[in-house]
């Protein structure tokens, strides 16, 4: 079934009966060509790419819950390429720009809403370094703007200018960048990928891989033996644990993030908003609630649920650097396991074992890597090379020295 | 969460830091043959498990001990807590 403006009229007119579901609920076959683990937004998006970009092989998405379930429904939908690091910048302004064209791609209102992300700076350090990564942006094609503190303030006049301590000095504005609707962008991958003939098998958890003579054959899953000649991991928060039963032992370690919603408001805040002196991101949803986010828990955990110091730490940053928050009441809170990796970034790799491939270390922000992430990995899964964006994702650069390190905080995941 | 610190009695997490798996007392020997390998996987691999996990924190706004708790990644639940420093020397450590 195809949308279009068409069609919303005529099942207005006639009570919205004609929907049918938006994916088929298949039966798993024996076989496929490739088998994707893991139903999130990458896993999706992979399988999406794969099968209308790359080969039209047999494909398979193996999700151990609901799609949509994990962190692809849990984060605060920011999308944005502002990196500095030559090993990522390319591959997020190539994300931004599949973004840019995912809607019209895949036939599916995902609400990618290029509102402008912010994010401030406060002393002439900071300047600098905005002024720096603007620079990087935009010698690999992106946009970066530096705006001065009346730049700001012409944008959003309710923020805490004249803080003592942390006063807001400018900000580097992509404005291309912005959020998208995160259940809908699952949801549409899951759609067009099932248009093309790929199985998304719910209730399907993989508990461990078949390997011959250092190749995998097959995957072991809740619901019977999956044969396939090639498999591609892509459970985020999980990666450590599904690694691990093909004898792998990861630069990974899983956290809690939190997100947050505040009751609904009037429009207030147009775009994205983050803090430099605390860590804290603000936007606001159609529906006009608040949604907003700061540190990990920095502790490892697989609970997918905080604890309350994060939350007050979130609040106490929000509330310095817009100070009408604390009129606004909470409405919910949630949180997701994030693959936090030694650097900092992801990886997209093969692995030794010849037809098993890893895509994972998202950290907090692989919902804007969704389309790139996806269309890499199926690249390096049908053509069993890297796609030029990424290449430098690889399992094995911590022992070759090539770290992508954008903050500099080294081997401690829950610094970066 | 609660860190009943074996000296000071139960302290907020808060107080702390937390710096990650307990294996990390278990530095590599730099003389050994193979101590590049050793190195890499000691600082950048992790076990990362969903369930009981040794771990490091730092008592930093208290008496700055470093502690091995041990912690259901799962469920938060914390069962056990040492000082690092005698959970080192056990393993051959600091002498
Ligand atoms: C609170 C929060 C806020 C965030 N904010 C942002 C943001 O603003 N911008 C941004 O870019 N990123 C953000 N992120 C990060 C982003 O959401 C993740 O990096 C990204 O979604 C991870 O990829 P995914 O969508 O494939 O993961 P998931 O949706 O978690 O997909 C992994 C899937 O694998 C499945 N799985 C696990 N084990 C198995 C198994 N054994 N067998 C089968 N299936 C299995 C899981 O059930 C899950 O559905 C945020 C994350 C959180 C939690």
């Amino acid at each position: 079934m195809t949308y279009s403006a068409f069609r919303i009229l005529k099942e207005a007119l006639t009570g919205h009966k004609g929907w049918g579901p938006q994916w088929r609920d298949p039966v798993p076959q024996p076989d496929y060509d490739y088998v994707i683990v893991g139903g999130g937004g990458h896993g999706l998006a992979t399988a999406y790419y794969l099968a209308s970009k790359f080969d039209q092989g047999r494909i398979a998405v193996l999700e151990k819950r609901w799609i949509g379930g994990g962190n692809v429904g849990r984060n605060t939908t920011i999308i944005r390429s502002n990196y500095l690091l030559d090993g990522n910048e390319p591959f997020y302004e190539f994300s931004l720009k599949l973004w840019e064209g995912l809607e019209r791609d895949l036939n599916y209102n995902a609400m990618v809403s290029q509102r402008g992300v912010l994010n401030l700076v406060h002393t002439d350090a900071q300047r600098d370094s905005a002024r720096r990564r603007g620079n990087a942006m935009i010698l690999n094609g992106s946009d970066a703007e530096l705006l001065d503190a009346d730049g700001v303030r012409a944008m959003y006049p309710f923020l805490n200018f004249e803080d003592a301590r942390f006063p807001i000095k400018g900000g580097l504005l992509q404005r291309r960048g912005g959020t998208a609707r995160h259940d809908a962008v699952a949801w549409g991958y899951a759609r067009g990928a099932d248009r093309r003939g790929v199985d998304i098998i719910q209730n399907c958890e993989v508990t461990g891989f078949r390997i011959k003579d250092g190749k995998v054959l097959g995957v072991e899953t809740s619901r019977g033996y999956i044969a396939a000649d090639k498999v591609g991991v892509a459970v985020a928060g999980s990666s450590s644990r599904v690694m691990e039963t093909a004898g792998m032992r990861l630069p990974i370690e899983s956290h809690v993030l939190q997100a947050f919603v505040s009751e609904g408001l009037k429009p207030t805040i147009s775009g994205v908003i983050t803090y430099g002196a605390g860590h804290f991101y603000c936007s606001q949803s159609d529906k006009g609630g608040l949604v907003f986010g700061g540190d990990i828990d920095m502790y490892n955990s697989y609970a997918q649920r905080g604890n309350l110091p994060a939350v007050e730490d979130v609040m106490e940053s929000g509330i310095s650097l817009i100070p009408a928050l604390g009129r606004v009441r909470l409405l919910r809170s949630w949180g997701g396991i994030m693959d936090m990796s030694m650097d900092g970034s992801p990886f997209i790799d093969r692995t030794h074992i010849e037809g098993l491939y890893f895509n994972g270390g998202w950290c907090y922000g692989g919902f804007k890597a969704t389309p790139a992430s996806g269309y890499c990995f199926a690249h390096l899964l049908a053509t069993d090379r890297r796609h030029e964006t990424a290449t430098a994702y690889r399992l094995d650069r911590f022992r070759r020295g090539c770290m992508i390190d954008e903050k500099g905080q080294g081997a401690q995941p829950n610094l970066h | 969460m609660i860190i009943n610190h074996p000296i000071l009695g139960p302290r907020d997490a808060q107080e702390f830091t937390y710096l990650g798996d307990a294996n990390l007392i278990d530095r590599p020997d730099w003389r050994a043959e193979n101590a590049i390998k050793a190195f890499h996987d000691y600082l950048h691999l992790r076990d990362n498990p969903a369930g009981e996990h040794r771990e490091l924190w730092f008592h930093e706004q208290g008496d700055r001990s470093w502690l091995v708790v041990t912690r259901d990644t799962l469920t938060h639940e914390i069962t056990s807590v040492e000082l690092a420093r005698d959970v080192a020397r056990e393993r051959g450590r600091g002498k």
